[in-house]
C-alpha cells in the first residue's frame, strides 16, 4: 500500500511538471485559436538563455529577468510578424506556422548559445524526503508551489485585471471584442509574452532536472494528452488534466508495465484521453461546441 | 511580393543545377565523408565527436603532410543523426574526391542499419565504432561493415565482469540482482540477449525495464527499480535519459557507486546536469577522457596552435566525446596506412582501404608511435572478425569530472562470438548473402 | 498563346468529364510522364535517383494519403507515420513469411492493413473534432511505436529490433539498381495518383467533401458520417501504408519504428499544407519543397559558403532556422499552397502574351 501511494504521489507531482507545458498551450489557444505547437521550443529558448547567461557569470535573478525579456521580445515580434499577417487563415495554417516557428527557435537558441548541455542549480536538493514510508522529492514539492502560484496568479489576473477581462472577451468572440473596441494585437503580444514567460518557469524546473539540453522541446509531447484532457480552453482543465495524466501513467506503468511489457507511459495517457473525450469530446472543461447548420 | 517568387525559382532551379552536375576535386588526396550531427537532440554529443575526427584529420595533414604524403580532404553533411538524413548524405558524399568516400562513420544506430547493404553494393567500408549491428563483427557475412574496438554485447559481458571484480569474483555474482535499464529503442534493446546469457552462465536474477524514448520521464521505473532493490543497475542510455536516470536514482535514493553506465551513457554532458549529486557513478569508457595523451596534446599545440581547431568550445578539447572522435580518426588513418602498405602511397578506394581495415594490427608500439598508450586498446581485426578489441576501462565521477578506475577489462568473447556467429548466419540466410572463405582471402 | 482552351467544345458528358478536359493539360501530363519514365532514368545521377527522387516520390505518396484525409474529408491526423509505419512492417513480415506471394500483391496487402489499422484509430473521429481528433490520433504514433519496438514477432525477435528489408524482386526481375527502384517506386506513385484524382469525383469523394465543409449538414443530407469518415481513414492509411512499405523497401533498406517518428508526420502534412490541400498536383509539390529544400540549404552553407572559416555547428543551426523561417514567409505569402500559385500560372498563361 505504501508503494502504491509512493507511486501515486510520484505520479501526481510528475502531473504538475506536465501542468506547467500545458498551462503555456491553453493560455494561447484560449485567447487567439492558436494550437501553439512552438511552446515546447519556448521552453528551450528561455531555458538555455538564462543557463548561457549564468554561465557567462551573470547572477540567477539578473539572467531571469534577461531571458524573461528576450521571451517578452519574442512574443511582440511573433504577433507583428507570424499572427497578424496570418489573420483570418484557417487554424492548421496557423498551426504550421507555429511548427515554423519551433525550427526557428529551435536554430536560434542553438545558434546563439551552442549545442552543449548545461547544467542548471537552482539550489532545491533533489533529495528524498521520507512521510511515513513515502518518499517524496523536495524538488518536486517546490516545483508543485511553484506551479500552483502561477495557476492562482493566472487566474486571478483573469479574473479581476482590466486586461484580464478584456482577455477573456478575446477568447469569447474575437469580432464581438474587436467591436467594443479591445485591441486584439495588444491582447495576443500579452498572451504571447504570458506564454513565454510561463515557459521560462518551465525551462528552468524541467531543466534542472534533465540539464538545459535540446531534449527541452521534446516534454511539449508529454503535455499533448493533458490538454486535450483538459480541453483546450480552459486553464483549471490543465491542471487537472496534468493531475491525471501524471498519476494514471505512472500507475499504469507500474502495475499494467510488467504484465503488457513496459515502457507503455507514451501511449497510455492518450488512452485515458480518448475514453474521456469519447463521453466529452471538448475535453473535461473545455467550451461546449454549439453545432447550426 | 513578386521579387519573393522570383527568389523560390531561382532556388529551385539551381538546387535541380547542383544535383544533376558531377562534382569535381583536386587528385593526389583522399577523401573523408563527415556525416555529423551538430544540431538536433544529440548535437552535444555529435559535436565533440566529429570535432574530435575532424581535429585529428587535421593533425596529419598540417604535422605529417597527410599520411605518407597523401591529404586527407573531408566534407561535412548534416544528418540531424535521422535514417532518411544519414542515407542522403550517404548519396551524397560516396563518390566525390578521387576515388570515392574512403569509408563512412555514422554513429547512429538507425543510419548505420540502412547502410548495411548499400555499402556492399558500393564497396566503402562502414565503420561503426561501439555502435550500429553487432553481428555484423563476423566478417564472412558483412565483408564492409566494422563494428571495431567494441560492440554492445561484447560490452555487456566486460560490464558483467566488472561488476564481477568488484563484488570479489564471478562466483559471487550467484544470487545477486542485477537490472538491466534500457532506452526504448534498437539500440537499447541491443543487449538484453547477452544480458540474459549471462544471467543463465553467472546465476544472478536479471531484470530488464525499459524507458520510453527519449527518456526524460523515469519516474516508474526507479521506482520499480526501489520495489525490486538490485545490488546493481546497469544503464543503457543515450541523450536525455542519462542524466534523467541519475536525478531519479538520486530520489529513490539508490547508491551512485553501484550504477554502471555503458560508453554512451558516460560522458560529462551525461552526468554535468546532475553535478555533485551524480558522484560516485560508474561508466564504461571506450577511451579515456582528459588531454594526458601524446595525441591530444599534439592536436592542442598544432592545429589548436594554429587555430586551425573544429572545436568553438574549447573546453570540450578532451572531453570523453572528443576523444572518442579522435580515437575514429585514429583507427582510420591507421587503417588507411596498412592499406597503402599493400596497395601504395597514393589516394585508395573503399575496396582497398577495407583491406585496411582488415588487416589492422595495432600493437602496443605503434600505439606508443602514435602517441595513445592507455588512450586506445591494442587492436587486431582479421577477415573473420571485424571487431578486434573488445575491451572497455572503468570511469569514475568525482563530482567535477570523469576519473579512470579500471585497466582495460577483456570482453567474454567465448559466449560472445557464437552468438554472433548465429545471428549473422540467420541474417544471410533471410538476405540470401553467401559466406566468404576467409582462408582464401590474400593476406 | 499556347495554353488557350478556345475552340475546344465539349459535346459529349464523358467529354465534358474527362480527368483533364483541355487539350494542353492531356499533352503536357504525357509529356511529364514520359519525361519521369524516359528522361530521368537516362540522364540522372545515381544520387539524385536514389537519394532525392525516390523519398521524394515515396513521400509525396504519403502526402497523397494524409490529403484524401484532410484535404478532401477534412480530418486532422498526426498519425500518417505510423500508418506508414504498419505498411512497411506488414510488408516485412508477409514477405518474410509468405515468400511466394508476388511483391506488388505483398505492397497491396501491407496497404490494406494499414488502412484497418487506420480505420480502428479512425473511430475515434466520429465524436471528436479539429485540434482533439489530431491530438488524439497520436495515440496510433505512440501506440504503433511501442508495439513493434516490444513485440519480438514483428521484427522476427532481431535482437536490435531494427530489421533490414528482403531484396525486391518483380516476376524473378531483382529490383536493386537505383534506376530500377526508381521505376518501381514511380509506376506506383503515378497509378495512385491517377486514382485519387478519379476517386475524388466519385459519389464517396464528393461525400467526403461535404463532411469536410460541414459534417452537420452533411449528415441531414443523407451522408452516412460513419462510413464516409472511416472509408476517408482507410482509404488514406491505405496510401500511407504503401508509402511506408516503400520507404522500408526501396528507399532505406530497413524496417524500423524509428524512421516513423512524429517528425515524419509533421514533415508530411508540411507537404500537403505548403502544396495545396485537396489537390493531387500539390502533393507533388509539397514533397518537392520539403524533402530538397533543408538539402539545398544544407548544400548552399556548406558547399558555397564553406566551413572551415564559420563555426562548424553554427551552419547546421542556421539551416534549422531558415527553414523555418521560410516556412512561416510561405505560408504567409500563400496560404493556399504551390497548387494555387500553379493555378494563378495557369491563369496568366491562359492570356500569355497579351495580358489586356
Amino acid at each position: 500500500m505504501a508503494f502504491f501511494i509512493e507511486v501515486l504521489v510520484g505520479g501526481l507531482l510528475a502531473g504538475v511538471m506536465y501542468s506547467l507545458i500545458a498551462l503555456g498551450f491553453v493560455l494561447i489557444f484560449k485567447a487567439s485559436g492558436v494550437f501553439n505547437f512552438a511552446q515546447g521550443a519556448m521552453v528551450l529558448a528561455a531555458a538555455t538563455t538564462y543557463a548561457g547567461l549564468v554561465d557567462m557569470g551573470w547572477s540567477g535573478w539578473l539572467a531571469f529577468l534577461a531571458a524573461l525579456a528576450v521571451m517578452i521580445v519574442f512574443a511582440l515580434l511573433t504577433e507583428r510578424l507570424v499572427l497578424r499577417p496570418l489573420v483570418n487563415q484557417p487554424q492548421i495554417s496557423l498551426f504550421m506556422a507555429t511548427i515554423g516557428l519551433t525550427f526557428v527557435l529551435e536554430g536560434a537558441s542553438q545558434a546563439v548559445w551552442g549545442s552543449v548541455v548545461r547544467g542548471l542549480d537552482l539550489g532545491i536538493p533533489d533529495t528524498p524526503l521520507e512521510v511515513s514510508g513515502v518518499l517524496i522529492s523536495k524538488f518536486d514539492l517546490v516545483a508543485s508551489g511553484t506551479a500552483g502560484a502561477l495557476v492562482v496568479l493566472l487566474a486571478s489576473f483573469f479574473q479581476w485585471t482590466r486586461t484580464g477581462r478584456a482577455l477573456r472577451a478575446v477568447a469569447d468572440d474575437h469580432q464581438a471584442a474587436l467591436s467594443v473596441g479591445i485591441p486584439l494585437e495588444r491582447i495576443w503580444a500579452l498572451v504571447w509574452a504570458a506564454a513565454g514567460a510561463v515557459a521560462l518557469v518551465t525551462g528552468l524546473l524541467w531543466g534542472s532536472r534533465l540539464g538545459v539540453q535540446f531534449a527541452l522541446t521534446q516534454v511539449a509531447l508529454k503535455a499533448l494528452p493533458v490538454i486535450i484532457l483538459g480541453g483546450f480552453t480552459s486553464i483549471a482543465g490543465a491542471i487537472v488534466g496534468g493531475l491525471m495524466v501524471g498519476a494514471s501513467e505512472k500507475v499504469a506503468e507500474v502495475y499494467l508495465g510488467p504484465i503488457i511489457g513496459g515502457g507503455i507511459e507514451n501511449w497510455f495517457p492518450y488512452v485515458l484521453a480518448l475514453l474521456f473525450l469519447l463521453v466529452r469530446p471538448d475535453g473535461l472543461f473545455g467550451e461546449k461546441r454549439i453545432e447550426r447548420v | 511580393m513578386r521579387t519573393t517568387k522570383r527568389w523560390w525559382w531561382s532556388g529551385a532551379v539551381s538546387a535541380l543545377v547542383l544535383v544533376w552536375a558531377a562534382p569535381a576535386r583536386a587528385e593526389g588526396e583522399q577523401f573523408m565523408p563527415v556525416p555529423s550531427y551538430r544540431v538536433g537532440p544529440y548535437a552535444a554529443g555529435g559535436t565533440s565527436l566529429y570535432g574530435g575526427f575532424i581535429d585529428y584529420m587535421n593533425l596529419i595533414n598540417m604535422r605529417d603532410g597527410g599520411i605518407n604524403g597523401v591529404k586527407l580532404t573531408w566534407e561535412e553533411c548534416e544528418t540531424e543523426y535521422k535514417p532518411d538524413r544519414g542515407v542522403e548524405c550517404y548519396e551524397r558524399l560516396k563518390a566525390k574526391g578521387p576515388t570515392g568516400a574512403s569509408m563512412f562513420h555514422p554513429y547512429s544506430t538507425g543510419i548505420s542499419y540502412a547502410l548495411i547493404s548499400k555499402v556492399g553494393h558500393d564497396k566503402i567500408p562502414l565503420v561503426t565504432i561501439a555502435h550500429g549491428r553487432t553481428d555484423a563483427a563476423d566478417g564472412r557475412y558483412f565483408p564492409y561493415v566494422f563494428p571495431l574496438i567494441t560492440h554492445y554485447w561484447s560490452l555487456n559481458t566486460d560490464i558483467i565482469r566488472y561488476i564481477g571484480e568488484r563484488e570479489g569474483g564471478m562466483a559471487k555474482l550467484k544470487g545477486k540482482k542485477i537490472v538491466h535499464l534500457h532506452h526504448g529503442s534498437a539500440y537499447g534493446k541491443e543487449p538484453n540477449v547477452v544480458f540474459q546469457k549471462q544471467a543463465e552462465k553467472y546465476g544472478y536474477e536479471a531484470k530488464i525495464i525499459e524507458v520510453p524514448a527519449p527518456g526524460s520521464e523515469q519516474q516508474a521505473q526507479w521506482l520499480e527499480i526501489r520495489q525490486f532493490k538490485p545490488d546493481w543497475v546497469i544503464v543503457t542510455g543515450w541523450g536525455v535519459m542519462n542524466p534523467a536516470a541519475l536525478k531519479n536514482a538520486v530520489r529513490v535514493g539508490f547508491p551512485m557507486d553501484h550504477i554502471v553506465g555503458n560508453f554512451w551513457t558516460g560522458s560529462e554532458e551525461d552526468v554535468e546536469p546532475v553535478g555533485t549529486a551524480a558522484k560516485g557513478y560508474i561508466s564504461a569508457a571506450l577511451n579515456p577522457p582528459g588531454k594526458e595523451s601524446k595525441v591530444i596534446q599534439e592536436i592542442e599545440r598544432v592545429v589548436y596552435g594554429a587555430g586551425k581547431g573544429n572545436m568553438v568550445d574549447k573546453k570540450r578539447v578532451g572531453s570523453i566525446y572528443y576523444n572518442r572522435g579522435v580515437l575514429t580518426g585514429i583507427v582510420s588513418v591507421e587503417a588507411i596506412r596498412v592499406a597503402q602498405g599493400k596497395f601504395g602511397k597514393k589516394p585508395l578506394t573503399g575496396e582497398q582501404i577495407r583491406w585496411g581495415l582488415e588487416n589492422l594490427n595495432l600493437d602496443p608500439a605503434r600505439i606508443a608511435a602514435i602517441g595513445a598508450t592507455g588512450f586506445i586498446q591494442p587492436l587486431k581485426v582479421t577477415c573473420a572478425d571485424h571487431e578486434g578489441g573488445g575491451a572497455v576501462k572503468f570511469q569514475q565521477w568525482d563530482g567535477t569530472k570523469w576519473k579512470i578506475i579500471s585497466d582495460w577489462v577483456q570482453a567474454d568473447k567465448e559466449l560472445v562470438r557464437p552468438l554472433i556467429e548465429e545471428s549473422a548466419a540467420k541474417y544471410a540466410k533471410e538476405n540470401n548473402i553467401t559466406q566468404r572463405d576467409c582462408a582464401k582471402e590474400s593476406t | 498563346m499556347i495554353y488557350r482552351e478556345a475552340g475546344q467544345f465539349r459535346t459529349t458528358y464523358a467529354a465534358d468529364q474527362r480527368i483533364f478536359p483541355i487539350l494542353q493539360d492531356r499533352v503536357g501530363m504525357v509529356l511529364l510522364l514520359a519525361a519521369a519514365f524516359v528522361v530521368v532514368p537516362l540522364t540522372a545521377s545515381e544520387y539524385a535517383l536514389s537519394a532525392l527522387l525516390i523519398p521524394m516520390l515515396v513521400l509525396a505518396l504519403a502526402a497523397l494519403g494524409l490529403n484524401i484525409l484532410t484535404g478532401y474529408a477534412g480530418q486532422f491526423s498526426l498519425g500518417t507515420a505510423a500508418f506508414m509505419s504498419v505498411g512497411a512492417f506488414a510488408a516485412y513480415n508477409l514477405q518474410l513469411r509468405l515468400p511466394w506471394i508476388p511483391l506488388l500483391v505483398i505492397f497491396v496487402l501491407a496497404g490494406l492493413i494499414a488502412a484497418g489499422v487506420g480505420m480502428v484509430f479512425g473511430l475515434p473521429s466520429l465524436r471528436i473534432k479539429g485540434f482533439y481528433l489530431a491530438v488524439a490520433t497520436l495515440a496510433a504514433q505512440f501506440f504503433v511505436d511501442w508495439l513493434f519496438t516490444k513485440v519480438g514477432w514483428f521484427s522476427n525477435y532481431s535482437s536490435s529490433g531494427v530489421i533490414t528489408a528482403q531484396p525486391m524482386a518483380i516476376a524473378g526481375v531483382p529490383i536493386e539498381t537505383p534506376v530500377r527502384r526508381y521505376l518501381l517506386v514511380l509506376s506506383i506513385v503515378a497509378l495512385m495518383a491517377l486514382v485519387v484524382k478519379n476517386f475524388s469525383r466519385t459519389r464517396t469523394g464528393r461525400s467526403w467533401m461535404a463532411v469536410r465543409d460541414m459534417d452537420v449538414a452533411a449528415e441531414v443530407i443523407g451522408i452516412p458520417i460513419l462510413r464516409t469518415k472511416l472509408l476517408a481513414f482507410g482509404f488514406s492509411s491505405f496510401y500511407c501504408g504503401v508509402a511506408g512499405a516503400l520507404w522500408a523497401f526501396a528507399y532505406l533498406g530497413t524496417v524500423e519504428p524509428q524512421a516513423f517518428d512524429l517528425q515524419r508526420s509533421f514533415q508530411i502534412l508540411f507537404m500537403v499544407i505548403i502544396g495545396g490541400l485537396g489537390t493531387v498536383m500539390g502533393a507533388f509539390l509539397g514533397a518537392a519543397f520539403i524533402t530538397l529544400f533543408p538539402l539545398f540549404l544544407n548544400w548552399l552553407f556548406h558547399a558555397v559558403l564553406r566551413g572551415g572559416e564559420v563555426r562548424a555547428g553554427l551552419l547546421s543551426q542556421l539551416e534549422l532556422l531558415c527553414f523555418g523561417a521560410l516556412i512561416i514567409v510561405f505560408l504567409i505569402v500563400e496560404p493556399h499552397g504551390f497548387a494555387r500559385l500553379w493555378q494563378i500560372t495557369k491563369e496568366k498563361l491562359r492570356l500569355w502574351p497579351f495580358p489586356h
